[in-house]
Order: structure tokens, then sequence, then C-alpha cells
């Protein structure tokens, strides 16, 4: 069994691999770029790498590889560009996201400025889905600190027209139709930064992550919050109470086991280092109801760096493989499902995302 | 005649290694551009977003001017004109 870990950095791109040895890390490709977003996609014979990467200078692009990183392909025109009369452009790709499996050539992306598009030929191009453009509350969505885009997307695998999104500030947005139609899924969660503490849409929804074996589960890492759907991303009740902190960026879903997730928590937004200043990953098997703190293998000296939204993740194997970068360049990996941990690389650049499969 | 452009390095990959490249002239920046767009597609990309706007941190000197400070992209490119393309300092 191998396992692959794509690392995104403000400054590059990481590969490495592990073979049941030690992780073998390649040196730096997509030089000076931020890479924001990789998915790994092993819905085809061989896995592809898709690729976010941004210049501060020349704009955003998006590249492939069919050989697990020795080349990479980028068609001549963007990838992803709004229509002329939006009058928007791509500032940063956020997220890029696999289709469903029986339906290799699609995949999602999602940007900054907040945007929903869809690839059908596998990512060499891209339209903007326009029902959630031309959404009502787009206007009024407001930029977090990272900025205004869609960093969450996730296609229902029982049926390619129902999808969740999410993006900071905005919330969570759901569709049953394919995009035409768009209904906020905020009930429950607090925004802590307006007025009104429950409004219809406008939270500042971190991450969202689905449950592995029930499609209708959802769990949030909200600014200020941990959260849980059983309704399809509708409603949201808290699973925060037994965390040091509510604050934090990542959630990730166990691929197949129900109720399993991880996160990172921080103390506040005022005081955002990890909870306790330290490196701790906190665990529940009971779909929130409980949390377990892990930190066999991590710094046990004060820790405190943050881990941001896409840094942490899974792959797709039995047990898990559970993967978190820190913005201070370290990248840290549990192949027990965070019973224990290892470091995979340290001083590189600070880490944006991480991507894991088994190949 | 016609105008040059001069690269920088790190874009000549992206304009068959070419360093300096010849486009038509007279005319004006968004010209140039368009231009750009026709014969190297991937270049172009680099300098501008989809709406045709230069990027923030891209400059691009007509004759020793960077363009934002006389017309932006209307900035007139006289026959015989030396456009110089230099990514501006940012990034940490």
């Amino acid at each position: 069994m191998t396992r692959l870990l794509a690392i995104g950095t403000e400054k590059g791109l990481f590969l490495a691999t592990h073979d049941g040895g030690g992780w073998d890390v390649q040196p730096l490709q997509f030089n000076v770029k931020s890479v924001y977003a990789v998915a790994i996609d092993t819905r085809g014979g061989t896995p592809r790498i898709l690729v976010g990467a941004s210049s501060a200078h020349w704009g955003p692009s998006v590249a492939i590889s069919s050989d697990l990183g020795k080349t990479w392909e980028e068609p001549d025109d963007p990838a992803i560009t709004f229509p002329d009369d939006t009058g928007a452009a791509v500032e940063n790709v956020w997220q890029l996201t696999p289709g469903p499996a029986d339906r290799p050539e699609v995949v999602y992306a999602g940007t900054q400025p907040s945007a929903l598009f869809r690839s059908d030929d596998g990512g060499r191009s891209f339209s903007l889905v326009r029902g959630l453009w031309d959404h009502p509350h787009r206007t009024t969505w407001e930029p977090g600190g990272g900025g205004q885009a869609i960093h969450t997307i996730l296609p229902d695998p029982r049926d390619d027209a129902r999808m969740v999104v999410a993006m900071s500030t905005g919330g969570v947005y759901r569709t049953t139709d394919g995009g035409t139609n768009w209904a906020p899924g905020n009930a429950g969660i607090k925004a802590v930064h307006v007025p009104d503490p429950f409004p219809e849409y406008g939270q500042c929804v971190h991450k969202v992550a689905r449950d592995g074996a029930d499609p209708d589960r959802f769990y949030a890492q909200v600014h200020h919050g941990v959260y849980r759907s059983d309704d399809g991303a509708a409603s949201w009740e808290s699973i925060a109470e037994p965390l040091p902190g509510d604050f934090g960026f990542p959630i990730v879903a166990h691929p197949s086991r129900p109720g399993t997730i991880w996160n990172f928590p921080m103390i506040a937004d005022m005081d955002r280092y990890p909870a306790d200043h330290r490196c701790r990953v906190y665990r529940s098997r009971d779909a929130g109801s409980s949390w377990e703190a892990l930190e066999n293998g991590l710094p046990a000296t004060p820790f405190y760096p943050s881990v941001l939204r896409d840094a942490m993740c899974v792959d797709g194997g039995d047990p898990a493989g559970v993967y978190f970068g820190a913005k201070s360049g370290e990248v840290f990996a549990s192949l027990d499902e965070g019973d224990s941990w290892e470091t995979v690389a340290a001083h590189l650049p600070a880490v944006l995302c991480v991507r894991a499969a088994v190949i | 005649m016609g105008a040059v452009i001069l690269l920088p390095g790190v874009l000549r990959a992206d304009a068959g290694d070419e360093a300096r490249l010849s486009v038509a002239a007279p005319g004006t920046v968004r010209d140039v551009l368009a231009e750009i767009a026709d014969r190297w597609p991937r270049l172009a990309k680099r300098l501008r977003d989809e709406q045709g706007g230069l990027r923030r941190y891209v400059n691009l000197y007509v004759d020793g001017e960077e363009c934002r400070r006389m017309s932006g992209l209307e900035t007139p490119v006289p026959d015989g004109a030396e456009i110089q393309i230099i990514p501006s300092v940012a990034g940490g």
C-alpha cells in the first residue's frame, strides 16, 4: 500500500509518499506559487493530482498531473474564468473537488470571489454555476479574514444534483437540482460578528465535512462553534461543549466509519492559538457527543501555529490516515486514525492545504 | 515597424523561450495585450485577468513610463516603442 500526501503551501507544492517505511518528501514544485487547493482524484485507473496554484504576480492557474507529479499539464487558456458579463475575475482557486465516483470527468472548483465552477472534462476547463452566482444573497456575502471564497464543496455521493457548499462569510448553501437553486442551510449556527446571532445566512463557516457513512450528516467548524447536522445541512446543533475551545478552522470525517471526526481546537478568534498552547488533534467517535485529545508523537513543547481550514485531511485507508500541516511549516501524519503521530516534514512554507490518498 | 516587448526571464517559457517579442504598432497597450492573447495565450493569462485588466503586480513600461501613470490600457504605443514587462515588488 502506498499513501500519497500532497502538501500545498504559501510558496509551492510538496508531494510525499509512504510505502510502509518512512515518508519520502519530494522536492518543491510550483515555485513561489500559493497552493490553496489540491485534489487527488482516484476515480480513474491512474490517480490524477489537480493543483490550484496562484502567483502574486501572474495570477491563478490549474495544473493536472497524471504521473504522480512528474509532469504537469496546464492549458494555454485559463481553466477557470468568469464570463464577461459578470465583470468578475478569479483571484484564487480555493477548492478542487472530484465529482461523483461514476462521473470521473466531473470536477468542481471553488473560487475567490465566492463562486462555484463545474468541469466536465476532468478539470481542464470549467463553467460557472450560474445559480449560485446569481443568488440574491451573493452581493451581501462578506470576505472573511482569508478572503471571500467557496472553500467547501461536498457533492452528494448518491445524487449528482445534490450538493453542499460553504464560505466565509456567507455560510452553508445547498442545492438539490444540480445548482440551479440554492437554499441557505445555517439554522442553529451562531454568528458572533453581526448583531443578529442567528441570521438566515452570513455565518462565518470555516469548514464543513460530510459523514463517511451517512450522507445526510455533516459537521461544521465555525468561527466560534462546532456543529453537527443530521438533516442534510439544513439545521445544526452544537457539539463543541466537550472541546477545550470552539474556535478553529479544519474539520474532517472518516472516509467510511460513521460518526468519526477530527478537528484542531483553538482558543478564540482574539486569541488564535491552539487550545492550551498544545499541539493536539481532537477526535470524536460518536458524532461529536464526546471528544478525546490525541497528542502521542506530536510536539510536547508549547505550540502556537494555526492549522488552516484545508490543512487537515484523511485518506481512504483502513485504518484511515489522518494528516495536518501548520502555518509553521510542519506536517504531521497518523496512520492509525490519530492514536500516534509522526512528523512528515518541517521547515516548509506555511501549509495551506493537505490532501492524501491510498494509491 | 512595430514595437518590441522585453520579457523577464520568468515569463519567457510562456512565449516560446523568447526574450523579445515583436508586435504591431502604433496602437495602445490594450491592443498589444490583445495581440499577445492571440499569439501567446499562455503569456497573456499571466499578464491580465479574464476581464482584460492588467494584473496588480505586473508593471508594463512604454518607453520607460509605467502605463498606469499614463492612460492605463489606453496608453499609446508608438511605432518603434520598447515595452518592458517587469514584476513589481511583492510577496514575502
